[in-house]
């Protein structure tokens, strides 16, 4: 059965999409800005997130929006080449698209995820990124989960050895310094 | 619990204009975990950032949100105006409230509605941050050239005088590079020999340079500041401490080799200096052509030595020292045409030679004293093809790219020729003449008056008619066919990066092109850095270049390489991921994927079940890792978290934001 069942029929009057963009500093982030800079407007509809690098972006974020009731996600990262930590935007494409393809055939709708690389020039592509995704999500109606995507949620980092973590290991700094 | 504070900005009206600020703030008291809230008008002004340093204090607050401008713009104030309080810098969250917010909305209730999930996001994520501290990174006071051409001796140079100790490690047996080989340099001409021996006598006798020649990087490990890198220096067979440069070995030595500073054209002896004015100014043995060293007979320079400076018995040395930055001037080499231009002759003909060797044949201390003789039968070439671009701008064959330099060289080598070659005729194939850089269009055109014929058009054949070589092509500009008898023809051929420049950049995790040159970290801004911090780039090392670009680079390299220097000590971005080594399986696919080599897997003793176990984890080096957080998601474990930006804190903001 798919997780997903479409009621676009049955859309109701006062409905608005939430959709959540999961925006990298570097790029996409300051896109934003550059937009707000430049008094842009866009739908009030997505939310951004900064996360260092779309490298950072992991699935179960997606899940979790999904699961609890955000009708769309967006991830937006550099260009491919243009990635501030060299190769993070080519693993966020091909974790992306991979998991933009198990979501499509657990019977999400393609419209619900996408992945688009903005710059941070390019404050009219963010505009038009998310008029576009409001557009397509609307089309699509509420989210409408038959079940909850299951995941296994990463744990926690312990707190306990807060200090031990701290305090920097021996081999890695040596005490002295030669003039 | 936690204790958090929030602190909205007015902006004047640029939030205020369109957002109830007042309003958000009613809806921030009622978040779990926050205990006082805040409007300001300007919190970013002086007496904004004063109240809220004193409600800090009064309320007891450890964690904190603030609602004003991007964090792009106002991060580094607010933890710095932390930093001066009891709450950690890094237990801090922004809500973007105006760029992102009240500057690209009109509708009041609707911005307002979206401030207020922008708080609930930045409150939710401050409760699950955890206080960070940056490490203090020492800076070791030392730099390392790769490479002794003129970009590697110009950034020793620079570096030394600003007074910091350097070490250049250079391969060859001497210092100089291509440019000690050059005759001539254009534009103006001067004497390459004499202004490039000068600086390699300077770096020889500079106090705060170490020059290792006849040595290579064995290895290296550490990170800005600190790395630790290993250099083997070759046998050389010769006591440096002993020897005093006579040169009496090498008139007595009876190993014949090909000479390659002479680029062929000549022989040296097994025992040998790369050319008379070398620096370091004393001789190795080449080993694999010794007779003493293969058959262990002869000895005829142990005999001669006046010193007894010959060991006959010296081995590799290895040495590791700890350096605090590092500059690769590796420079180029020229590409091997002959397997790829068949139709040249592949190598076959004698008097098809390259640039570099025409530079050797010109120069008053080459093979043939400066006379210009061609090398099958030692006659003066009455008619000279020069064909420009070999191997460059020619994608099927050689490189896509433009060599920069052979433009200007390839005019530099006509007029030489004219002018020792009077009653001679010089012919030039060329694609296109790029001449920019002052002086250099002038240079060209100067050829052109002294009679160089310069035809646009590449040449599609070259083969032997007597003891002519018949060079076929075509003049594009005239749609003829062409067909020029000459005695001699010297081939412009495209630079390549250095040999092995590959393992080596490995070993430093810096990047290469397409084409294998060195990748600066970006193109414009940051043209002499690489994407490893503490790691730059001079000379052609990085793409084909001139003497005066090189020279450039090699000032800009050491200026951020003394800009570095200059420090104590430096601050580590705490914001790196941690390993949580109960859940750490030690598969190192976090170590993979690290575009820094930051991660590495070591072994380590735990106890497990009342037992001591001692299995593989990763450890994260926080001088090298940047924080972008791929090494995380990887970890199929979930052991591999980025602080500041930990998965629980996302989930949580997911969260806050879907109750929307
Ligand atoms: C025929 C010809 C004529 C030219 N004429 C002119 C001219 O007239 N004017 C002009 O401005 N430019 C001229 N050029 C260009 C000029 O040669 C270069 O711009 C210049 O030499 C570049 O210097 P470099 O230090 O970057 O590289 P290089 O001179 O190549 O020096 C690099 C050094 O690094 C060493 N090295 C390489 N790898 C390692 C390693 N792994 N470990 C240790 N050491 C290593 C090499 O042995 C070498 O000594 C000419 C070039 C050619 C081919
Ligand atoms: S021992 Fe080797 S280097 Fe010395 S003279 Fe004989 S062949 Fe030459
Ligand atoms: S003879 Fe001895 S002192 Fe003279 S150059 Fe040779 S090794 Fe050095």
């Amino acid at each position: 059965m798919p997780v997903v069942e479409n009621n676009a029929n049955a859309i109701p009057e006062d409905w608005e999409p939430k959709i959540i963009a999961f925006c990298c500093h570097w790029c996409t982030y300051t896109g934003a800005d550059l937009a707000g800079l430049n008094r842009m407007n866009y739908p009030a509809n997505v939310r951004v997130l900064r996360i260092p690098c779309s490298g950072r972006m992991n699935p179960q974020y997606v899940i979790e929006a999904l699961n609890k009731g955000c009708d769309g996600v967006l991830v937006c990262g550099c260009h491919p080449g243009d990635c501030h930590y060299v190769t993070g935007n080519y693993y966020a494409r091909r974790r992306m698209m991979i998991f933009k393809r198990l979501l499509e055939y657990e019977g999400l709708e393609p419209g619900r995820f996408q992945v688009k690389w903005i710059s941070g020039a390019e404050a009219g592509k963010f505009r038009d990124t998310v008029m576009k995704a409001v557009e397509d999500v609307r089309a699509l109606g509420p989210i409408n989960l038959t079940r909850e995507i299951p995941y296994f949620e990463l744990p926690a980092m312990p707190d306990d050895d807060e200090e031990a973590f701290n305090a920097v290991p021996e081999e890695v700094f040596p005490e002295e310094v030669n003039a | 619990m936690s204790r958090i504070g929030v602190f909205l900005c007015y902006c004047g009206s640029n939030i205020a204009g369109t957002v109830d600020v007042e309003a958000v703030a009613e809806m921030a008291r009622t978040l779990p975990g926050v205990v006082y809230v805040e409007t300001n008008k300007y919190t970013c002004s002086d007496p904004g950032q004063e109240g809220v340093k004193n409600a800090i204090i009064e309320k007891g607050i450890d964690r904190v949100v603030v609602g004003p401008c991007s964090p792009r713009m106002h991060e580094p104030t607010w933890r710095k105006l932390l930093a001066d309080t009891p709450v950690n810098p890094y237990m801090l969250e922004v809500a973007n409230l105006r760029e992102q917010c009240s500057w690209v909305h009109k509708d009041k209730a609707i911005a307002t509605e979206k401030a207020k999930d922008l708080v609930k996001m930045a409150v939710a994520k401050v409760a699950r941050l955890s206080p960070l501290h940056s490490t203090e990174i020492p800076v070791h006071k030392k730099a390392l050239v790769i490479g002794g051409g003129i970009a590697g001796m110009q950034t020793a140079l620079d570096i030394a005088d600003a007074g910091f100790k350097v070490t250049i490690v250079e391969r060859e047996t001497s210092l100089g590079g291509k440019m000690v080989m050059l005759d001539k340099t254009f534009p103006t001409m001067d004497c390459s020999a004499c202004i490039c021996t000068p600086k390699m006598s300077e770096v020889g006798n500079h106090p705060n340079i170490t020059v290792k020649s006849y040595s290579e990087v064995e290895s290296v490990s550490g990170y800005i500041g600190n790395f630790e890198v290993t250099i083997r220096e070759k046998a050389k067979y010769i006591d440096y401490t002993k020897c005093t440069g006579c040169g009496a070995c090498e008139t007595k030595c009876p190993s014949k080799v090909i000479n390659e500073f002479e680029q062929g054209m000549s022989k040296r002896t097994a025992i040998y200096k790369m050319f008379p004015q070398a620096v370091p100014s004393k001789p190795v043995i080449d080993a694999e052509h010794c007779r003493m060293l293969q058959e262990g007979k002869c000895g005829v320079c142990a005999k001669v030595c006046p010193t007894g400076a010959i060991n006959y018995q010296d081995e590799d040395k290895l040495t590791t020292e700890t350096y605090g930055a590092i500059v690769f001037a590796t420079g180029y080499k020229l590409i091997d045409w002959k397997p790829l231009y068949p139709e040249y002759g592949g190598g076959k003909y004698p008097d098809v030679i390259t640039g570099l060797q025409f530079e050797r044949l010109v120069n008053a201390s080459g093979p043939t004293e400066g006379h210009i003789l061609r090398p099958s039968d030692n006659k003066e070439p009455k008619s000279v093809v020069i064909i420009k671009c070999v191997g460059s701008r020619d994608p099927n064959k050689g490189k896509a790219y433009c060599s920069r330099a052979c433009c200007m060289y390839s005019a530099k080598h006509a007029h030489q020729y004219l002018d020792k070659v009077p009653d001679g005729r010089c012919y030039v194939f060329y694609m296109d003449v790029r001449t920019p850089g002052k002086g250099y269009d002038e240079f060209y055109m100067n050829t052109v008056h002294d009679g160089a014929q310069y035809l646009r058009g590449r040449v599609s054949k070259i083969y032997k008619e007597g003891d002519k070589l018949i060079c076929k092509g075509e003049d594009t500009l005239t749609s003829q066919q062409v067909t020029v008898a000459a005695d001699m023809v010297v081939l412009e051929t495209a630079m390549v990066p250095a040999d092995g420049i590959d393992e080596l950049a490995a070993k430093f995790t810096v990047g290469r092109d397409a084409d294998g040159w060195l990748v600066e970290a970006h193109a414009k801004l940051r043209p002499v850095e690489t994407n490893t911090a503490g790691i730059y780039l001079a000379g052609t090392a990085q793409g084909p270049k001139d003497i005066p670009d090189s020279v450039c680079q090699a000032g800009a390299a050491a200026s951020k390489v003394i800009g570095l220097l200059n420090k104590d000590k430096l601050e580590s971005n705490p914001q790196i991921s941690r390993v949580n080594e109960a859940l750490c399986q030690g598969d190192g696919a976090c170590a993979n994927i690290c575009p820094y080599g930051a991660i590495s897997i070591v072994e380590k003793q735990f106890r497990e079940n009342s037992r001591k176990v001692t299995r593989p984890v990763a450890q994260v080096n926080p001088g090298l890792c940047q924080g972008c957080g791929a090494c995380t998601v990887t970890c199929r474990a979930g052991a591999m978290d980025l602080m500041g930006y930990t998965n629980e804190s996302i989930m949580r903001e997911v969260d806050a934001l879907c109750q929307w």
